[in-house]
């Protein structure tokens, strides 16, 4: 708790800056505009300017929360949650794509790493390319599958999901092969003596080790689903979702709109990875195996 | 038909040398261990071969690799283009310019405890949201060209970069630190001969975890605008007109340039942090 102090100093330093930032980078349009209408700015009037343009070049940070308000709480309120201008329902659908392909990822990540872990050729064969696709910019394929699928009549949630699905995969295939490896030789060796097979092995042994890796992978694996559906978004032309939120706010220079949809990608993004983190004290703490 | 009994017989045959292979006698030696993975690569390449073309699958929802490769050789000259605009000037330029300011600052802000415990929570929150998204405006402020991609590049590696930073500096201990003072070192002494070696396992992880973060950025950056050049771009509009052998092609561009990046890396890596025992097995 004796980090709260210095977290809210540092937060506060960059709502300054940011403020800060808003005046110098809005104030030739404020300038070029008073002008034209033949006033003299005063340093207060420039400010406020600044801080309330319509299409500024950085919108100050209280339009953007205004926007989201209005763009969520507001609508909410009216009973309009899932009204097409509303940033929930544009969010829903990119948490629906998000969460299918973070199950399928995982789900699949999770399975080839017990492979992995049991046979030699697959260890030997596939583990090598799991590790090298780590620094591989897998995302540029991500157009591609968009349109092909489309093109073979796969549209809407599918598409993202699988681009969400293998972003996920690799990091959770990785992290879970470590984990399950994670068990020391000496307890093997006694489970051993106590002559258990390789079912009874992996349940008593190797899972519950596994566990601290496996949720360090998931808050990996939750982060890259929500980018790889953000980006399997962009594409296509789509008119929903958080992607496409920001791809039609650049279109129409809507800069307080795409502030707004990314504000909201990283509070959803924030909560994803806060909740699987509660999961994971709270597991890990039953399992008697936190600090 | 007979391609699809291609690709059925050359997987089983190696699946059956990397069976041998791998549960062989010589399982543990480096040239078993280098030859398994290779065989499965070319194992996957030829069913892919066999069964685009047995199957008849369109080339407009996957090409088999060999026209992805006669794509390749033939369009040597656009994707050298392509591959400097986006790696050179894009990814290259911001990775230097993002890991650079973000060493600078970690050193910087390690003096005080204060900026320590309210930076990292921080720095490791915005490491973990989708920064990507922040293209888009970073195109609007610095225009087309390859200086928005580097910005969007600097905005995705600095934060990684930071945190591993700051936790190196961090890494050594009360005794270390001790016998650097018992020799009345002085601040800069002790940063350079102690904390900065100690540090260089941590900043080399962040230096190779921002190395795809720097591709990836480049790239998706330039689905935002882009001049007509560029991997991002290419791929975006040649997807547009169906020209997958040439999306694959930019694709395997990609995957060399990723991998030749992080090896790159690892080699620079392994030189500076001989000592560590990670290098050492």
């Amino acid at each position: 708790m004796r980090s709260i102090l210095p977290i809210l100093a540092v937060v506060s330093a960059i709502v300054l800056l940011w403020y800060g930032a808003a005046v110098s980078m809005n104030s030739k349009w404020a300038q070029d505009q008073a002008k034209r209408a033949d006033v003299e700015l005063s340093f207060s009037e420039l400010v406020a300017d600044t801080w309330s343009q319509e299409r500024p070049r950085l919108p100050a940070p209280h339009q953007v929360v205004s926007e989201l308000w209005k763009s969520t709480g507001e609508m909410a309120l009216k009973g309009r949650a899932f009204s097409k201008r509303s940033l929930i329902f544009h969010g829903w659908i990119t948490l629906s794509a998000t969460m299918l392909g973070f199950v399928i990822g995982t789900g699949a990540g999770i399975l080839l790493a017990v492979g992995i872990v049991h046979y030699r050729v697959m260890d030997m064969s596939v583990m090598p390319w799991a590790i090298a696709s780590q620094t591989i910019p897998i995302l540029a394929i991500a157009p591609m599958i968009i349109v092909v699928l489309n093109s073979i009549g796969v549209q809407g949630l599918v598409p993202k999901a699988i681009i969400s699905a293998y972003l996920s995969f690799f990091p959770v295939v990785v992290g879970m092969v470590k984990g399950l490896r994670s068990p020391s030789m000496d307890q093997l060796d006694l489970l051993r003596t106590y002559s258990a097979g390789v079912n009874a092995t992996f349940w008593k042994l190797r899972l519950p080790s596994s566990m601290p890796y496996l949720f360090t992978s998931l808050k990996i694996g939750m982060a890259a689903s929500l980018v790889g559906a953000i980006v399997g978004e962009l594409p296509t032309g789509a008119i929903r979702g958080l992607g496409a939120r920001m791809l039609t706010g650049s279109y129409y220079g809507q800069t307080i709109q795409i502030w707004s949809a990314l504000f909201a990608a990283a509070i959803l993004a924030a909560v994803l990875v806060g909740i699987i983190g509660l999961i994971e004290r709270s597991t890990l703490k039953r399992m008697g195996m936190s600090q | 038909m007979s391609w699809v009994i291609f690709a059925i017989v050359f997987w089983a045959m190696g699946y059956w040398a990397n069976y041998k292979l791998a549960n062989g006698a010589h399982s543990q030696s480096r040239l078993v261990k280098l030859a398994v993975p290779v065989i499965f690569g070319v194992t996957i390449i030829a069913v892919w071969e066999g069964l685009v073309r047995g199957l008849n699958v369109p080339h407009v929802i996957l090409p088999p690799p060999s026209s992805i490769a006669e794509r390749f050789a033939s369009s040597l000259d656009i994707l050298w283009v392509d591959f400097v605009q986006t790696f050179v000037k894009g990814a290259l330029s911001g990775y230097l310019i993002g890991c650079g300011s973000a060493f600078i600052i970690a050193v910087l802000i390690d003096r005080s405890p204060f900026l320590q415990r309210g930076l990292l929570p921080v720095g490791n929150f915005i490491a973990a949201l989708p920064i990507v998204g922040t293209a888009p405006i970073l195109v609007m402020w610095f225009g087309f060209d390859w200086q928005s991609k580097a910005a969007v590049v600097v905005a995705m590696v600095f934060f990684p970069m930071l945190v591993n930073t700051v936790q190196g500096l961090a890494a050594t201990d009360k005794m270390q630190r001790d016998l650097m003072a018992t020799y009345s070192a002085s601040y800069w002494q002790s940063l350079f001969k102690l904390r900065l070696p100690a540090a260089m396992p941590a900043v080399f992880n962040g230096l190779k975890i921002a190395t795809t973060l720097a591709l990836i950025g480049a790239i998706v950056a330039e689905f935002f605008g882009s001049p007509i050049k560029g991997m991002g771009f290419r791929i975006s509009t040649e997807v547009g007109k169906l020209g997958l052998d040439m999306v694959w092609a930019e694709i395997s561009v990609a995957a060399l340039a990723g991998s030749a990046f992080y090896g790159v890396v690892a080699i620079i890596e392994k030189g500076v942090t001989f000592w560590h025992p990670s290098q050492r097995g």
